[in-house]
């Protein structure tokens, strides 16, 4: 029996010895371990075995098993290991080759950018107004202090639906709406599209978007004008840009003022993009007249203001280097789909 | 507006400041500086040389060899020219040398003899025949004899000149001159200013024995002054007077034409010369026009005018449209002798709408166009006939003709030094704001602290305009930037605008491009549309002036614009193109000066889609906004879609608009040969339902069944009905309906499809019996049969 047990041993050992994949260690396994296996025989032979010798045949028996079954799993690991790295390397992917995805679309480059400057004065305490495209002349020029037959009205070539309606030149007519309708303090921007008797070229467009701005409040002072609207050039062109205001003239704000910001493609040196001057000119702005504020029912010896105005097609194409404006309502997908 | 530089030291010295620093510092001060174009800037190392000697070449019978005296250095120069001889002055391209367009000069040997550089003619100088005011022989310039040698040859001829163009703003009609520019220069550096009043001694004669002038229409003409020029000599003026009109962009004509036009620069007052051959009786009468009365302007037009223009006429006839144009008829010809000068104010605004009926712009109307003080007429026509004397060209008869309205008084503002630093957060002395008021021309009463308004500043009204006369001197970057003081404001979007960002992303995210575009359009997209001849979307707000038939009304429907994106794209072969946009349109209303806007979002696609992919974005769409109560309907009455393919969207109870494939006629009208797909959605309508409110559900506890079931129901029951009889059916324990296959085929009876639902029922608090289970999808089928006559399959 020792004997016998002795060579099931061997046996098992040279064969497992062999095994090269988990199916053949399966079938040792059953050969030896198994109910019809060899080891399982020899012990269902313990019985014809005379009493004082079966417990010293049952612990041999039960040596030679756990010697197989520590066996087996040994061999067991190092075939497993072997079958997953086989399996792992029939798997391998060139991950070279494109991703599957989910294409998102994407906003116009005009919402983007007006998002930017929207959200540099919503953290300023700005609230965002809205008005008509279809405009009262009144809101439009009148209460602007652009009277009838006022030169400024030539060079805002109108379109007009009838002698008292006009399609919006500017957004500046939100500030009288606005300024009717609120009591200060006024904090608002109020972008929109804008309409105005242009050919359609690489500059110009017939509609197009401008953002206007408008605070008035106790004590706004100039310097208030000029230290907002350098926080928002700050915010839009980084800290480095350099600012500076110009003398200018609307009819519906005194003193009036033009923004520079140093040419951010040359720094100032002077190039293409700014025409030699190292200065681009960003937005127009001024204390809102007295007259526009009288005319709104607000007292200008009480209060005082600022507006301010800029076009957004002009700030977008810059931010991203666009030179024909007919591009922004082209809509092709293959000008969308770069921002 | 270009001044040539030079001459604005007639009135303030600048002589040494260099042109960028000009322009920069006019800029910073309210006269904008758009560039200063050095005149002579291509031309380099000329000299004026005197020739020694003329002697034949040597090997060349055409070429002849000229020796030079440049002033202290001899050159050998060989010429091709033949007008030149012993002892003349000429230009002298030395080597190095740079002419006009480009041509750079060189030592060299011509034909085996050296030339050290080459003789010029006036072509090669970039000096036209004009500013040297006469035409000089063919060949070489020769210079007057008793021009300098040695000296640059810009000199000679004012090519070391400037010209600044300026873009003066519309509030500063005074600033369209040169005397204006002068005293704003003056002001910006600090520097004297002197006006002189220009006289001419005139003869013993009295103009007003020689001529009458009657004013009919002083609301059109306040003010109108005329001298008289006898014995006039017309011909060329001279070269500094011509150069001066040419950098301004003005062509010289004759002497008497170029003096009215210098001084319009000079003061920026038109002016004009009438024949007085050709002014019946010299007799000058401001009158309107007669309607239908014709007149030749001076540009060889004939224009018809009307009774709402002025005119200048003599008892016969109109010799000029008022502050706009003269009329051939009385033009200065060669052989005028005798000329009334006329300086007149004519209204602005009257000007401005005669010039734009005639469709003739001209200098003079867009300077009267802005409004012309009324005291500058008298010096105008006073500095014109200064000049007459000066360059001797005729006799200036005495006196002068002034018919003269009453002109607005001086106007008195209050100086509040502290109020105008408060308002500009300033601390400027108030010396400095007295000094620089005074330097602008306004009379400053230091004790009652009040300023006089020149006349040629109309344009300041309020103290708001003297603050901005005082800080543009003083620096608008010298104001200390500060934050807004005050109450603070919550500021942020309203709900609507939050709203608009959300549809925004939403659209986005499920693969769709924002578009944004034009919101006229023309009246043909209606047929283009198919809409009927009846629809209410053909009431539309009309552009009385349009650019152009397609762009005429103000848009009903965002369809077209988006079907033309649509369009653009299919035509560029964009393949799979799926837009948004929320836009407005614009609806007119009984009663209403405005007409409604309204935002619509509109959704377009075509390439790799079908209706359940367009009509999936808008449910994904309500989804993400909290748009919780909806339903799709067919609808076959919207022209614009497939009659068959087409769903009105119902939110709450409203109409909220429509989704659909576009009728194919529609993408016809616009070219593209696929199937298109279209949503239009009121945004109002989703703003009034969109809830974002929401509150946790705990999740499910006990498990869920699911049941197949294969339907067969007629072609024309809808899954939506279906759906709505299973729900009601299943009640509370309705887990979610799935309808995972719909099919017709050989199997399937004519006029029937196969439905297959998995229904999956689930109760909150336990555990389904298989016998509950089964008595729910039994109703399920018994709802089904008895109300829609679906079966089980």
């Amino acid at each position: 029996m020792k004997e016998q047990l002795e060579q099931i041993k061997a046996q098992s050992m040279q064969e497992l010895e062999s095994a090269t994949d988990l199916q053949g260690l399966d079938e040792i396994r059953i050969k030896y371990l198994g109910k019809k296996g060899a080891l399982t025989s020899v012990l269902r032979g313990m019985g014809a075995l005379p009493p004082e010798e079966r417990p010293q045949a049952g612990a041999l028996a039960n040596q030679a098993r756990a010697a197989i079954e520590a066996a087996i799993e040994q061999k067991d690991a190092q075939l497993s290991g072997q079958a997953r790295k086989a399996q792992l390397a029939g798997e391998t992917l060139d991950v070279t080759m494109p991703g599957r995805r989910h294409k998102a679309g994407k906003l116009h480059p005009l919402t983007q950018v007006l998002d930017d400057v929207k959200d540099i004065f919503i953290g300023m305490g700005f609230s965002i107004a809205q008005g008509p495209d279809v405009e009262l002349d009144y809101y439009n020029f009148e209460a602007l202090n652009i009277p009838k037959n006022h030169p400024a009205r030539d060079t805002q070539d109108t379109f007009y639906i009838d002698e008292n309606v006009v399609l919006r030149t500017q957004t500046s007519p939100v500030q009288v709406r606005v300024m009717e309708k609120q009591k200060p303090p006024i904090r608002i921007i109020a972008p929109g599209m804008v309409y105005r008797s242009d050919a359609v070229d690489a500059t110009h467009s017939p509609v197009f978007h401008q953002i206007e701005g408008l605070v008035v409040d106790k004590g706004i002072t100039m310097g208030d004008l000029k230290g907002t609207l350098e926080v928002f050039a700050h915010a839009l062109y980084g800290a480095d840009v350099k600012v500076r205001f110009r003398p200018h003239h609307f009819p519906f704000t005194e003193p009036s003022a033009e923004m520079d910001v140093s040419c951010f493609v040359c720094g100032g040196e002077g190039c293409r993009v700014c025409k030699g001057e190292g200065w681009i000119e960003i937005l127009g702005a001024g204390m809102v007249h007295p007259k526009v504020l009288a005319g709104c029912g607000i007292d200008p010896e009480v209060y005082s203001g600022f507006a301010f105005g800029l076009g957004l097609e002009r700030v977008t194409m810059r931010r991203y280097d666009i030179d024909d404006l007919r591009l922004f309502f082209e809509n092709d997908v293959r000008f969308l789909k770069q921002f | 507006m270009k001044i040539a530089m030079s001459w604005f030291n007639d009135y303030v010295d600048l002589s040494d400041i260099p042109p960028k620093e000009f322009a920069d510092a006019m800029t910073m001060s309210g006269s904008m500086v758009e560039g200063v174009e050095s005149l002579g800037a291509e031309i380099e190392n000329v000299v004026t040389g005197k020739i020694l000697s003329v002697e034949k070449h040597e090997n060349a019978d055409s070429l002849q060899v000229c020796m030079l005296d440049i002033g202290g250095q001899m050159l050998q120069i060989v010429t091709g020219a033949t007008n030149v001889g012993e002892g003349q002055i000429v230009p002298v391209a030395t080597h190095g040398a740079k002419l006009a367009g480009g041509m750079s000069i060189k030592k060299g040997k011509l034909r085996g003899v050296v030339s050290e550089g080459m003789l010029c003619s006036h072509e090669e100088l970039g000096i036209t025949a004009a500013e040297l005011g006469y035409e000089p022989e063919y060949g070489i310039l020769i210079l007057d004899g008793g021009t300098p040698v040695g000296v640059d040859i810009k000199e000679v001829f004012g090519l070391n000149d400037n010209v600044a163009e300026f873009e003066i703003t519309s509030n500063r009609p005074d600033c369209q001159s040169v005397i204006g520019l002068a005293r704003e220069a003056a002001v910006t550096f600090g520097r004297p200013f002197s006006l002189p009043v220009p006289a001419a001694q005139g003869n013993k004669e009295n103009v007003a024995d020689l001529a009458r002038v009657d004013v009919l229409d002083q609301a059109y003409c306040p003010r109108y002054c005329a001298r008289m020029i006898k014995n006039v000599k017309i011909a060329p003026s001279p070269a500094w007077l011509v150069r001066r009109l040419q950098a301004s962009g003005i062509r010289a004509i004759n002497n008497i034409v170029d003096i009215t036009n210098y001084v319009l620069l000079e003061y920026g007052q038109p002016m004009h010369a009438f024949d007085m051959r050709d002014v019946a009786g010299a007799h000058i009468i401001v009158r309107r026009a007669r309607d239908g009365e014709m007149i030749t302007t001076l540009d060889d037009q004939q224009r018809k005018l009307d009774a709402s223009m002025l005119v200048i006429a003599d008892g016969e006839k109109a010799v000029a449209v008022a502050g706009v144009m003269g009329a051939q008829n009385s033009e200065v010809k060669p052989d005028t002798a005798v000329i009334l000068f006329e300086s007149a104010n004519f209204d602005g605004a009257s000007v401005r709408i005669t010039a734009k009926k005639l469709g003739l712009r001209t200098e003079a109307s867009s300077k009267y166009e802005k409004g012309i003080d009324p005291s500058l007429t008298e010096a105008a026509v006073n500095r014109a006939c200064q000049l007459v004397e000066e360059l001797g060209i005729g006799e200036v008869v005495g006196g002068m003709i002034d018919v003269c309205g009453k002109l607005p008084p001086a106007r008195s503002l209050t100086l509040r030094p502290e109020k105008i630093n408060a308002f500009l957060g300033a601390q400027i002395d108030t010396a400095f704001m007295i000094k620089t008021l005074n330097a602008l021309g306004f009379g400053v009463d230091e004790a009652a602290m009040t300023v006089s308004v020149p006349s040629y500043r109309a344009d300041v009204e309020s103290e708001a305009d003297l603050a901005e006369e005082i800080v543009r001197i003083y620096g608008y970057n010298n104001i200390k930037s500060t934050l807004m003081a005050g109450e603070i404001t919550k500021g942020g979007k309203n709900a609507g605008q939050k709203l608009e960002d959300k549809v925004k992303a939403a659209m986005a995210a499920q693969g769709l491009y924002e578009i944004l575009t034009y919101t006229f359009t023309s009246p043909a997209v209606f047929d283009k549309l198919r809409f009927p001849a009846d629809s209410p979307k053909r009431n539309v707000v009309s552009i009385q002036n349009p650019l152009g038939e397609e762009n005429s009304i103000m848009r009903t429907t965002t369809l077209a614009s988006m079907m033309e994106a649509l369009e653009r794209n299919y035509s560029q072969r964009n393949e799979a193109v799926k837009l948004f946009e929320i836009g407005r349109v614009y609806l007119p209303q009984p009663e209403q000066t405005l007409p409604d806007e309204k935002n619509i979002v509109t959704l377009g696609m075509y390439g790799g889609v079908d209706f359940y992919d367009i009509k999936g974005m808008v449910e994904e769409l309500f989804d993400s906004i909290g748009v919780k109560v909806y339903s799709f309907t067919p609808a076959a009455d919207q022209s614009a879609y497939h009659p068959g393919r087409c769903a009105m969207i119902t939110i709450g109870s409203d109409r909220a608009g429509y989704v659909g494939q576009a009728h194919p006629d529609v993408c016809d009208a616009y070219g593209i040969s696929e199937a298109c797909y279209l949503a239009e959605l009121s945004f109002d309508a989703l703003s009034g339902a969109a809830d974002n409110a929401k509150t946790y559900k705990k999740l499910p506890k006990y498990p869920a069944v699911s049941r197949d079931l294969a339907l067969l129901a007629d072609d024309a029951v809808l899954a939506g009905d279906i759906a709505q009889i299973i729900e009601k059916a299943a009640g509370k324990i309705l887990d979610s309906i799935k309808l995972f296959d719909v099919y017709k085929g050989p199997q399937i009876p004519q006029g029937k499809k196969s439905m297959a639902y998995s229904v999956t029922l689930r109760a909150a608090d336990r555990t389904l019996t298989d016998q509950e289970i089964g008595k729910v999808m039994d109703k399920i089928l018994e709802s089904l049969e008895c109300s829609a006559g679906v079966k089980l399959r």
